[in-house]
């Protein structure tokens, strides 16, 4: 049976570069990076390699505003808690969109906790926040303000550079959850106008376990983790040398790929946005249907559940996910979905569709072929979708 | 490793008594879409064994495959046996559910003795002709 693998949003495949560069830290370079002996070195050697390439993949000069972490969960915690807790004196006042990852608003959350108050700006039907919301959301006691620069729900790329333009002058600490973007589409922090961004490695055709936090220097952090001083003091603990190692040398390899990689997959995403909707009847493309990752196509299929679908499709070799109560393991609904405008009971029907380097033209007509009968066999048992054609075709 | 055991899945892929039935005895409808799952369940009854079953499902792999096992446990029985059928009796002939999916979408036994029920009240409204 064929294999297709359409869950990159999830997890993408390590690069075999990306492994053999990895491999000697996982053997003879086992060292640890803050010992000054020569198995230190060369531990401490892969890591600042690795912190080049990310800060040159990124467009940062000053390697030592990258710190690693072991993921873009930790990158999120880190920059929303501690960001806060280092600009506190200024006030106490942050800013998220309501579709951020659960990592950001779980975070700011947790500031409230920690008496800060916190204003979720809305999103518009295609998950676009309005840089005007975000200024009407600005306070006198606001240090922070959190924006994903793409969603991976949905895929939308939020207008950061526009709300950079608003918070600056504000004197507002702006951070930017690039976890869907980086190494997937060309960025510059400088360009963005951020403050501070997050990344993972496992987005890029890297290894799991290994992110990266940038913090522009003068930016005050407070650490999470207390212990030893790895990271310039900003982060404690043993570095994941193999993870990081790996994630440098997947960003690397997207700095030269990525124009073409999202070209081709644009592509490909562009067709399955069209050729499913043309297919089957009552699909909701979700997120904006330009301002979108490449590679990114997601949707509500009516009338039916986003499990149900995700399992057949994986009878069918197919790997996908969805945003449905049912997938979820909290049994509730997207967030994001949600505040996209859409009903629970049509969030249901999500199903996210992501693209990856190793994916060709025949992967995407082999989905447009299987998934129709699949939503069909499951209407066919859907008393929601009886009642629809009862209602709207003067039944049978 | 698999989230949903062999039987699960069996019954996901193969749904037995999906549909409906033309002027039923009873119809019994739970659930519904916020929460996630949704089922009807059609009931034929004739000498007070469920003749006929018919359900249709709104909802995820679990949902399914548990409306179409408490189908399969409630045929030909008679009303009594089929009141029985709980959540737990049919969470074990499906080899367990997750922990998650055990209150969510095990909703068939709730159904079918809602349809049950309807038959129960049309009966009394019929008896009085």
């Amino acid at each position: 049976m064929r294999k297709v693998y359409l869950d990159n949003a999830s997890a993408t495949p390590l690069l075999p570069e990306v492994r053999q560069a990895m491999l000697p830290f996982l053997g003879e370079h086992f060292g640890n990076p803050s010992c000054l002996h020569e198995w230190g070195d060369a531990a401490r050697e892969g890591l600042e390699s690795a912190r080049s390439q990310i800060a040159d993949l990124i467009g940062v000069t000053d390697t030592e505003e990258i710190i690693f972490t072991s993921g873009g969960t930790e990158s999120n915690n880190f920059a929303i808690k501690g960001l806060a807790m280092g600009q506190q004196a200024k006030g106490k006042h942050v800013v998220v969109s309501a579709v951020e990852h659960f990592s950001v608003l779980n975070s700011a959350q947790t500031l409230e906790k920690w008496g800060f108050e916190m204003t979720t700006v809305p999103v518009d039907r295609y998950g676009l926040v309005d840089p005007q919301e975000v200024k009407k959301a600005i306070r006198k006691d606001t240090i922070l303000v959190s924006i994903m620069h793409a969603n991976t729900e949905i895929g939308t790329i939020e207008p950061i550079k526009e709300i950079a333009k608003i918070t600056k002058p504000a004197g507002i600490v702006l951070h930017t959850d690039a976890v869907g973007t980086v190494g997937t589409l060309p960025l510059n922090v400088r360009d963005l106008g951020v403050d501070a961004l997050s990344l993972a490695s496992n987005q890029f055709y890297g290894p799991k376990g290994a992110g990266a936090l940038w913090v522009r220097r003068g930016v005050r952090i407070i650490p999470l983790f207390d212990g030893g001083v790895q990271e310039g003091g900003r982060r404690a603990g043993t570095e994941n040398v193999p993870a990081i190692v790996g994630m440098g040398k997947a960003a690397e390899i997207a700095k030269g790929a990525m124009a073409e990689r999202a070209q081709r997959l644009s592509a490909l995403r562009d067709r399955l946005l069209t050729e499913l909707p043309r297919k089957i009847e009552r699909v909701i493309v979700t997120g904006h249907p330009q301002e979108r990752l490449p590679g990114h196509a997601s949707f509500c299929v009516e009338f039916i559940e986003g499990e149900a679908m995700i399992m057949l499709l994986s009878s069918q070799g197919v790997a996908v996910t969805s945003g449905s109560a049912c997938t979820s393991r909290a049994l509730k609904a997207s967030h994001v979905l949600i505040a996209t405008g859409l009903t629970h009971a049509i969030a249901q029907g999500s199903l996210l569709l992501s693209l990856g380097v190793d994916n060709t033209a025949e992967d995407v007509d082999y989905v447009v072929e299987v998934l129709p009968p699949i939503v069909d066999r499951l209407r066919q048992m859907s008393p929601l979708y009886d009642k629809y054609i009862k209602q709207t075709k003067g039944g049978r | 490793m698999p989230v949903y055991s062999e039987k699960v899945m069996e019954h996901f892929m193969h749904p037995r008594n999906v549909g409906e039935i033309e002027n039923p005895d009873g119809v019994g409808e739970v659930g519904n879409p916020v929460c996630g799952d949704m089922m009807t369940f059609y009931i034929k009854v004739k000498d007070n064994k469920l003749e006929d079953i018919k359900f249709k499902t709104f909802g995820c792999g679990a949902a399914i495959a548990v409306s179409s096992m408490v189908s399969e446990m409630a045929m030909g029985k008679t009303i009594e046996e089929a009141l029985t059928i709980t959540p737990k009796s049919v969470a074990d002939e499906l080899e367990g559910l997750p922990k998650q999916k055990f209150h969510c979408s095990n909703l068939g036994a709730q159904a079918l003795h809602k349809a049950i029920e309807d038959y129960y009240s049309k009966q009394k409204v019929g008896g009085k002709k």
